[in-house]
């Protein structure tokens, strides 16, 4: 697979590890008063989509950017790549203005 | 003459003789030949053996696809089994051996098999040999493994190298017939980067086997013209034995190209080189395979496929025999019979199982319209052929035609599945190719020369212009539009013999109606059943005719019925080439600390720890084993000083305004209170409360962390701690960057260890208790001036320090601490060593940090801050994860202090019978103490902390032994840690 | 029918024509006591046992494609019971005790082949873990042995052990553990069941569940809607897929796991071995080809294919500790789909909806626990509780925290 780092370009997916969901991203707030039930979906529970699928891959052999792939997996055809650091801040911007 | 077989002409280089050995017997051939080739010139028909019934058999078909023909090429170690008698390019000095018989080629034991044939039917073994139990591994099973597999391996090491290489272009075109040379002419010549693979050493593809003309030229001229006009191309790139074995994801095929296996020797070089090829867009011209026809005796030496044989008379100028029968269900066949009439070989008849008039006129041959051949006669060669109408027709070879498959399978190694095309009688690549993949020529259903020709030429086109590229030059000369006719025909229903569909796997027509009739009906059980198309050919020439005698038998159409699916690779790679250079020594890099070349020269033996190389211990003349030296490493270090490189601990530099807040997160406790100059231990858990990884952590300036963590997780903590930066804190003013690297560690351990690093530290910098106490960190520089940095931390649980310089120093510094250690009598030390050391003191490493751990297990359970947000601590304090009677790490000494522990033993109270239901843990590291004078063991006992002094049984039924232990604190040595302080 | 050499040579003298259907193809009825979604290895040995051992036979096997496509059509065919944690082992070893039996249960023969399993090691470390490990296995009754490096050059004297990257320092034997016909198991688990009364119905695709007021109460199928007392889903590798339609989210990923066998060749290993230095496991089928594999690729997917890296990741195990295999020929390659879950062990357990039932999540270690989940299984649904090996294979285990990590990997099922 090739994956396109949106600042390198197109590398090679063996440059990259695998992580999992994107979902990761949003972890709980650990003082919720149900954190242990959002915790256990968070680490534990998963969509795994037959079809569009957003994850986390990690540079490692190159400049360690974690990504958002967009990739489906039936396919594996790849819609999209973002910069996961983006993808965090757009969501604490988006939790900020839910305030 | 010795070439019994040859014909005029050919494209065999007849200026030179090539000789060769076939089962030790000298033979002759040419240049251009291939083994199948020079075989049957010499008149050597019979090749091999079959599977199961060790049926004689001959070369089959001239290509890839061969099932018959498989011979052990080479020897000794460069033995290689199964290798295609079709596919070898003859050399001088070749030697081969036919293979899977029993004595001789001519007098196989093991041809009794065929006797037996009866009680051999499909999936006979699935219904027998269950009586008596044992009787499977110790009787049949030995009997069948012996009976079965083909050739042999030479169980010697490969001698042969292979190396790989990445390659990219525009367009990739697979396949250099017609329609693949026209692709890569147009593409070429419109400037586009292109790679032109073919599996054959003479490009060309059926231009070579035909006598078609294309622009008034013989088309093997033609070829060779156009592929000398991509050779002066700079942007081309032509690989003749080279199989594009897979269609892999995103454009990425998996190639394979045969270096010297047409040479002698590989005189050094690489036998072949495994490509990866990256291609933005790909042209598969990969032809088309013909198939049988099924009917009695169909397996004999000397029955080829028409186009085959075609092909031995047009290209290599051979012939089977003398006098040639053609047995043909479509127009193609009958071009067989007009072309080895022209080389003047003896057309005896043309059977065609259409009820049409003769097609070609052949002097000399009878035409049978609507008959088809029922039966043959011969043993290891043909006499004469049965028709259905009862004639019998004296001839030495037998060229048969079922029609003309095209080659489907890379088009369907992304799940793709071929549609079913009856007007070709056969399967064409579907509408879901690979991305990026078009097809063209025979591969995709255009039969004819010049219908591939232009196809290759507009569908590169096509591509060309996907990719921007103004296509130019894809003008192909004239060619003809050949008669290709055809009327399914795929077995003879009034055959009595056995009519074979896999000739390999001898897999027969009523194989395929017995699966049916016990209700092995979808194409995948059918396969399974039989093992139709599971041999080395992947059923190349069997599977369409197997599939359409289900489909017969089952009332449904092909299409309904299906394919199994095509998977990669097309034809079988070599596991070495796979492999390529990650062999032997050179499997995984090694990583070599900063002061290998002094641990080296000073008697180090090594240890492989992950990719690293340590020193596990230090020999010195006189000791007799690995003990001594250890025993003296530990108690010297304990009495003096010790000196031991621990650089492979990972390290992580961390700076920022945010970094004591980023540690927050990442640990278990709190750092972002650690005061500068001073040092943490920390822990840290995954995300689902259990330890992942320990280690300290100093605080060098307020905006400025150094992390080290354990050398099994060096490359993992930093990944996660990225993770942490980028996608949940990705606000933090805070960056990373590993030093593992970068600086060289080295722990100086020992009640001299001070006043032995007096000695090296400038002497500006105070490190005495009071200005550097336990815990303290900080930078100092030495041998006047190289910047060093020094921790005070202990493992080892003496007053120890460990100091790190920049790695290019690290040889140096080894070398000039264990100078300045000289007066203390100092010792370097291994891992050995260093284990021992932290068993006495109670630390854990991996043997029980070993993912299944939580800090409670640890005793460490209050560490874990429940009074800020941090990985792990949420999870942490599931109710099974910290229940009061989970296990505890403990200490544990023998009651009998003359016994040695074992690690991996189990715990079991006093007075319960050893069972999985009584275990109360185990033992997870054990060390002799030569402090103590006897071993001693950490392990996880339940409720192990409410257990002191408790004589429990340590178990360890895998060495038929156990003893009493007792239950001990961990601290085995200074439990009050007095001497780190000191 | 009854099978037996006595049959095979009759049949032969007469011209093989008296053999008949193995297994029946009927039309679905509407209702069932119990229908079990998926026809693979786990769904046909459920039906068998429930038939055989629990006397209820009113049941339904719904296979989407043909009987046995599931997993147990394409995976390397070990049988081990080599486990270390009490949630695990005592379920493998019962599934090794079933496989001794299992031809003369189901009088067909799958080949099970008791030719040994090997797990080298290659660090004092894995040594010890080993040891733990062994002593584990045979405090549960199962058979474990060590072997240090002399021994295994005189029994596996192919192996490297002199020019080796990572050095072999021994290795852990279960001679007991080996292989078995994959496809065999399935076909004599369906006749077996077959014969006993199961309808077994091929091309029946589910497309989703009767769910009233909590309750399951039968399915909607591509051949119509059939009612059932109890739903059981035995769909590892669709498990997330199928479980959608009753609306759970699971603690499982698809991962495409590659195996490889290569040409046909005579003898050369004796038994399974492992790597334990690199991915790369091996046997020698009966018809003589190298079956082998690695590492799952890593990433989700439904492909049932898989990349070149892992190819060559697995061959490069191969080269590094057995170099003679360097002239023998990769023949196919595949890709399955597996149901990795969170702590790399499976689900034998009720769902939260009443009548509806979950078995799933076995990564890569499905088949040899063919026997004892199928067993288990039905257990669980003759009874109403888990099977006393399968105890811990609860779908909750994550929220109590009582994993059962035998490789200590953690959330996350890529690296189990």
């Amino acid at each position: 697979m090739i994956i396109d780092h949106p600042l390198l370009g197109p590398r090679d997916a063996a440059e990259f590890v695998y992580l999992g969901d994107a979902s990761l991203i949003d972890r709980p707030d650990w003082q919720a008063p149900d954190a242990m039930e959002k915790f256990h979906a968070y680490g534990y529970l998963r969509d795994n989509p037959a079809g569009e699928h957003q994850e986390l891959w990690y540079h490692e052999q190159g400049d360690r950017s974690w990504l958002v792939v967009t990739r489906d997996t039936v396919t594996h055809t790849i819609t999209k790549v973002e910069l996961a650091r983006d993808v965090a801040r757009g969501k604490t911007k988006a939790r900020g203005r839910g305030k | 003459m010795t070439q019994v077989n040859r014909l005029p002409g050919g494209l065999v280089d007849r200026s030179e003789e090539v000789k060769f050995q076939f089962n030790d017997k000298w033979m002759r051939g040419y240049p251009g030949d291939t083994l199948a080739s020079a075989l049957m010139a010499n008149g050597q028909l019979l090749v091999g053996r079959s599977f199961k019934y060790h049926r004689p058999r001959g070369v089959f078909t001239a290509g890839s696809e061969e099932p018959n023909a498989l011979v052990q090429l080479r020897r000794r170690a460069e033995q290689e089994p199964n290798t295609r008698a079709t596919m070898i390019e003859l050399f001088e000095g070749l030697y081969a051996t036919s293979q899977n018989h029993r004595g001789s080629l001519e007098f196989d034991l093991l041809a009794i098999n065929d006797f037996f044939a009866p009680f051999l039917s499909a999936g006979f073994y699935y219904k027998t040999f269950m009586w008596p139990k044992a009787f499977w591994e110790k009787l049949y099973e030995p009997i069948i493994r012996s009976a079965a597999g083909l050739g042999r391996l030479s169980m010697k090491e490969d001698p042969d190298s292979y190396d790989k290489g990445f390659l990219h272009c525009d367009l990739l075109v697979i396949g250099a017939g017609p329609a693949g040379l026209a692709a890569a002419l147009t593409a070429g010549r419109s400037g586009a980067r292109v790679i032109l693979a073919d599996e054959d050493f003479r490009p060309g593809g059926r231009l070579n086997a035909e006598t078609l003309e294309l622009g008034g030229m013989a088309g093997h001229a033609w070829a060779e013209e156009a592929v000398k006009e991509l050779a002066e191309m700079d942007n081309v790139r032509l690989m003749s034995r080279t199989t594009v074995y897979g269609a892999y994801d995103h454009g990425i095929y998996g190639v394979l190209e045969r270096c010297t296996d047409h040479l002698r020797d590989s005189n050094g070089k690489p036998r072949q080189i495994l490509w990866r090829i990256y291609s933005k867009r790909a042209v598969l011209a990969a032809g088309a395979t013909e198939r049988p026809i099924a009917f009695g005796n169909n397996d004999r030496p000397g029955i080829l496929l028409a186009g085959a044989m075609r092909a031995y008379a047009n290209r290599y100028a051979v012939a089977p025999g003398k006098q040639i029968a053609v047995f043909t269900n479509n127009d193609d066949g009958w071009r067989t019979a007009a072309d080895l009439y022209a080389k003047g070989v003896e057309i005896t008849t043309v059977v065609d199982s259409r009820d049409k008039p003769a097609l070609l006129n052949i002097p000399g041959a009878r035409h049978f319209g609507g008959q088809a051949v029922m039966d043959t006669v011969g043993r290891a060669g043909m006499k004469s052929i049965q028709l259905t109408n009862g004639q019998v027709i004296p001839c030495d070879g037998l060229a048969v035609s079922g029609g003309w498959n095209p080659n489907v399978h890379l088009t369907c190694h992304q799940r793709g599945r071929p549609e079913w095309r009856e007007d070709l009688c056969a399967f064409v690549p579907g509408s879901d190719l690979p991305p990026g993949m078009v097809v063209a020529g025979a591969a995709n259903g255009a039969m004819t020369l010049a219908a591939a020709l232009s196809e290759g030429a507009v569908k590169a086109s096509a591509q060309l212009e996907d990719l921007g590229i103004k296509p130019k030059g894809g003008e192909m000369p004239q060619a003809e539009d050949e008669p290709r006719d055809c009327a399914a025909f795929w077995h003879v229903k009034q055959s009595k013999n056995r009519a074979w569909v896999d000739l390999q796997n001898d897999v027969t027509v009523k194989d395929v109606k017995l699966a049916n009739t016990e209700g092995f009906r979808s194409v995948e059980l059918l396969k399974r059943y039989t093992t139709m198309g599971m041999a080395t050919d992947q059923g190349k020439t069997s599977n369409i005719a197997g599939l359409a005698i289900l489909a017969e038998e089952a009332g449904k159409t092909i299409p309904e019925v299906g394919t199994t699916i095509f998977r990669p690779p097309y034809t079988p790679v070599p596991l070495g080439a796979l492999a390529g250079r990650a062999r032997g020594k050179d499997f995984r890099p090694y990583r070599l600390t900063p002061s290998h070349k002094w641990t080296e020269e000073n008697g180090a033996s090594f240890v492989t720890v992950g990719n690293w190389l340590r020193a596990e211990w230090y020999t010195q003349p006189g000791e007799k084993g690995w003990r001594d030296s250890v025993d003296r490493e530990v108690l010297q270090t304990r009495k003096s000083v010790g000196i031991c490189d621990v650089t492979t601990l990972g390290k992580i530099d961390i700076q920022g305004k945010d970094a004591g807040a980023f540690l927050d997160m990442v640990y278990a406790n709190t750092f972002s209170t650690l005061k500068v100059g001073r040092v943490r231990y920390g822990l840290m858990l995954r995300e689902d409360g259990i330890c992942y990884d320990d280690g300290t952590t100093a605080r060098m300036g307020e905006d400025h962390y150094v992390m080290t963590t354990t050398t099994a997780n060096a490359v993992l903590v930093f990944r996660r701690m990225e993770f942490v930066r980028q996608c949940l804190c990705p606000d933090m003013d805070v960056h990373l960057i590993s030093t593992t690297d970068g600086w060289a560690q080295f722990a100086v351990a020992g009640p001299k260890s001070r006043d032995l690093l007096r000695k090296v530290i400038d002497r500006d910098h105070d490190i005495s208790n009071d200005a550097f106490p336990f815990m303290a960190c900080g930078h100092v520089t030495v041998c006047g001036g190289t910047p060093a940095r020094l921790f005070r931390i202990s493992f080892s649980g003496e007053l120890a320090f460990e100091i790190a310089v920049p790695a290019r120093y690290g040889n140096s510094m080894m070398a000039v601490l264990n100078e300045a250690g000289k007066e203390f009598d100092a010792v370097p030390y291994g891992t050995e060593a260093l284990g021992v050391m932290r068993i006495e003191k109670g630390h854990c490493t991996g043997n029980e940090l070993n993912g299944q751990t939580t800090a409670h297990n640890i005793g460490l359970g209050k560490m874990v801050s429940q009074k800020k947000a941090c990985i792990g601590n949420v999870l942490s304090q599931r109710p099974e994860m910290i229940r009061e009677d989970a296990v505890r790490l403990v200490g544990f000494r023998p009651v009998d202090r003359s016994r040695k522990l074992i690690a991996g033993s189990h715990f079991i109270t006093k007075g319960d019978t050893a069972s999985m239901a009584n275990d109360q843990g185990w033992m997870t590291s054990v060390a002799y103490s030569p402090n103590l004078g006897y071993s001693i063991g950490l392990g996880f006992l339940k409720e192990g902390q409410n257990r002191m002094g408790e004589i429990v049984r340590a178990v360890s039924p895998i060495h038929n032994t156990e003893m009493e232990v007792e239950v001990v604190s961990p601290h085995f040595i200074d439990p009050e840690g007095e001497r780190l302080r000191g | 029918m009854r099978y037996s050499g006595f049959r095979v040579l009759k049949e032969g003298l007469t011209g093989n024509k008296g053999w008949t259907k193995a297994w029946r193809e009927p039309e679905p009825r509407p209702d069932y006591d119990i229908v079990i979604i998926g026809g693979g290895g786990h769904g046909l040995s459920t039906a068998f046992y429930l038939a055989k051992e629990f006397g209820i036979t009113n049941v339904a096997v719904l296979e989407k494609g043909w009987l046995g496509s599931g997993n147990i059509g394409r995976n390397t065919t070990i049988i081990r019971s080599n486990y270390m944690l009490p949630g695990n082992e005592p379920f493998y070893e019962f599934s090794m005790k079933l496989w001794e039996n299992l031809e003369q249960e189901t009088n067909y023969n799958s080949m099970v082949s008791q030719r040994s399993i090997l797990n080298l090691y290659h660090t004092d470390g894995q040594r010890d873990a080993y040891v733990r490990r062994a002593n584990a296995m045979l405090l549960a009754g199962a058979d474990a042995e060590l072997a240090d490096a002399k021994q295994l050059r005189q029994e596996l004297p192919f192996l490297d052990y002199d020019n080796a990257r990572f050095p072999i320092k021994g290795g852990l034997y279960q001679r007991r553990g080996g292989t078995a016909r994959h496809d065999a198991v399935a076909w004599g688990y369906a006749r077996g069941a077959d014969s006993r009364g199961v309808d077994i119905i091929q091309n029946c695709e589910v497309t989703g569940f009767q769910i009233e007021n909590g309750t399951c109460t039968g399915v909607e199928t591509s051949r119509g809607a059939i009612r059932a007392k109890k739903v059981a889903m035995c769909v590892a590798g669709s498990s997330g897929r199928v479980a959608a339609m009753a609306g759970m989210r699971l603690p499982i990923e698809s991962h495409v796991l590659q195996a490889f066998v290569s040409e046909g060749l005579k003898p050369v290993l004796p038994g399974v071995i492992t790597f334990g230095a690199g991915h790369f496991y091996v046997s020698q089928s009966d018809k003589g080809g190298l079956v082998f594999g690695g590492d799952i690729d890593g990433y989700n997917s439904y492909a049932q294919r898989g990349n070149l890296p892992v190819v060559e990741d697995v061959c490069e195990g191969g080269m590094a500790i057995m170099p003679m295999i360097g002239r023998a020929r990769l023949l196919r390659s595949w890709g399955g789909v597996m149901d990795m879950s969170m702590d790399g062990s499976p689900f034998i357990d009720k769902t939260h909806i009443d009548g509806l039932y979950f078995n799933g999540g076995w990564c890569y270690g499905g088949f040899k626990a063919t026997p004892a989940s199928g067993f288990c299984y039905a257990h669980l649904l003759a009874k109403d509780e888990p099977h006393p090996t399968a105890t811990q294979m609860r779908l909750d285990r994550f929220m109590t925290g009582n994993m059962i990590d035998e490789k200590g990997s953690g959330n996350q099922p890529n690296l189990h």
